[in-house]
């Protein structure tokens, strides 16, 4: 059977719809549970300071692809039958969660203590001076940096073609085994990764000055 | 019964005794100024009152809340104990009316009008009626600290504690702030500040706290103990300052 050059394209933007579906779904996942993270990695209480801190070492601290192996077949193991699309939007999730949680504690920690010492002298509890004081100035700060890691994510989704989920890298494996065309198509596929990120960093880079310039 | 009380204080900063068994009583509608050299432990002193630091014996009451060493009561104290900080600390993200409202808002559950009428006449009071919609980055250092004393007013306090409020400000904006220092003490605010000002102390204190090396070295009426200091330390301490 032969491939044109349209049949490519077409799988290839198929795959590539898979790619920004997950990066979605981790960036917006991993963004919750980050954020969940980002509070008990800063809360008063010791054991879940330690916790979020293990969690957060361990995630840093090892390749996105043992995760998601360590996902897939440590489910499996359980005797539950993960899809590889199950299985890749939990290991992105937890890889994002860890990264940004420290991201975002970095701006936190950013804001000065005489915020804190200000909100808590007008009876406000702890987290009442998070939710009004300290994250709504942290967030201003967490935009450029949360942005630039985003694209992180992006090209971190590549590596769940090796489980057999077909986004845009395992559509451009196959059609390069299927065309003996390799370089053309990976170069496809290495240019829709680009259409994916540059804007990304773009964006993050364009934030990063802007706050610079207020700041 | 007075209205603030501290007994047998004692605080330390890892094997460093900062405070070594503070006592002191502040009556109603008394003006304290605290005053001493750096490191003799006024501002950990007044950071105490409020629960900003942590004691390690002996204890603290205002108007039924305590503080020990087990930290008490510290929601329903710092409502009675206002504080206005060197630095000012306004939130810079919210404006000058919003940094007001805030804390009626979310502490004392305040509807947004009321907490809205309730700063427009706090501004007022600090003269300030005009910079309602203003952020705090437009404004002076004497302004913003009287948007900071409007700020902590706003949570209607027994007493405020004042930490150097002058100390970070241009020479030519310290008498604005002091002004209305001046005014609260008139309309019997309870006031403890912890002071550089001693010309403002003189005048407007109705007590003078001299601390020396983490102790209460003397206290009583200001102009007494500012013209006849009963100790060496506070002679040479008033002898080292211009006022």
């Amino acid at each position: 059977m032969d491939f044109t050059f349209w049949d490519i394209l077409r799988n290839l933007l198929v795959g590539l719809q898979w790619t920004l579906l997950l990066s979605l779904v981790a960036f917006a996942c991993g963004g919750v549970a980050g954020l969940l993270l980002l509070l008990a990695r800063i809360s008063p209480l010791q054991p879940l300071r330690v916790l979020a801190r293990g969690y957060i070492e361990l995630f840093q601290g090892t390749p996105l692809l043992m995760q998601l192996f360590m996902v897939f077949f440590g489910i499996a193991l359980l005797g539950i039958d993960v899809s590889p699309w199950l299985a890749a939007a939990c290991a992105l999730t937890l890889f994002t969660s860890a990264f940004l949680a420290e991201i975002w504690r970095g701006c936190v920690e950013s804001i000065s203590h005489g915020q804190w010492e200000a909100a808590e002298s007008l009876a406000m509890s702890r987290l009442e001076v998070l939710r009004h004081v300290v994250l709504p100035q942290a967030m201003r700060i967490a935009i450029a940096p949360t942005v630039g890691f985003s694209v992180q994510v992006v090209k971190g989704t590549a590596v769940t073609s090796i489980i057999g989920f077909t986004e845009l890298t395992k559509t451009g494996g196959m059609l390069a085994n299927a065309t003996f065309e390799p370089f053309m198509v990976y170069g496809l596929v290495a240019l829709g990764y680009f259409l994916l990120c540059y804007p990304l960093s773009l964006a993050a880079y364009r934030l990063e000055r802007r706050l610079n310039v207020t700041a | 019964m007075s209205l603030l009380n501290v007994t047998a204080l004692h605080k330390y900063y890892g094997d460093n005794h900062v405070l070594k068994g503070i006592d002191l009583k502040v009556e109603e509608g008394e003006v304290v100024a605290i005053i001493g050299r750096s490191g003799s432990g006024k501002s950990t002193l007044l950071r105490t009152l409020n629960g900003l630091e942590s004691i390690n014996d002996g204890v603290i009451e205002v108007d039924g809340d305590y503080i020990d060493a087990a930290r008490a009561d510290l929601r329903s104290l710092r409502q009675k104990v206002g504080m206005v900080f060197q630095q000012f600390n306004l939130f810079p993200h919210l404006s000058v009316g919003e940094n007001i409202m805030l804390a009626p808002q979310v502490v004392k559950k305040m509807g947004r009008d009321d907490a809205q009428q309730l700063a427009r006449q706090m501004l007022e009071r600090v003269g300030l009626g005009e910079k309602f919609d203003a952020f705090p980055e437009r404004l002076s250092g004497g302004q913003q600290q009287r948007v900071a004393i409007a700020r902590a007013l706003a949570m209607s306090p027994r007493v405020l504690l004042c930490d150097e409020i002058t100390s970070a400000l241009d020479p030519e904006l310290v008498n604005e702030v002091l002004a209305v220092v001046k005014q609260l003490a008139s309309e019997g605010m309870t006031l403890i500040m912890v002071t550089h000002e001693m010309r403002f102390a003189r005048e407007v204190g109705d007590k003078l706290v001299f601390m020396h090396q983490g102790k209460v070295h003397e206290v009583g009426d200001p102009k007494q103990l500012f013209a006849e200091p009963q100790t060496a330390e506070l002679r040479q301490f008033i002898g080292s300052i211009n006022f």
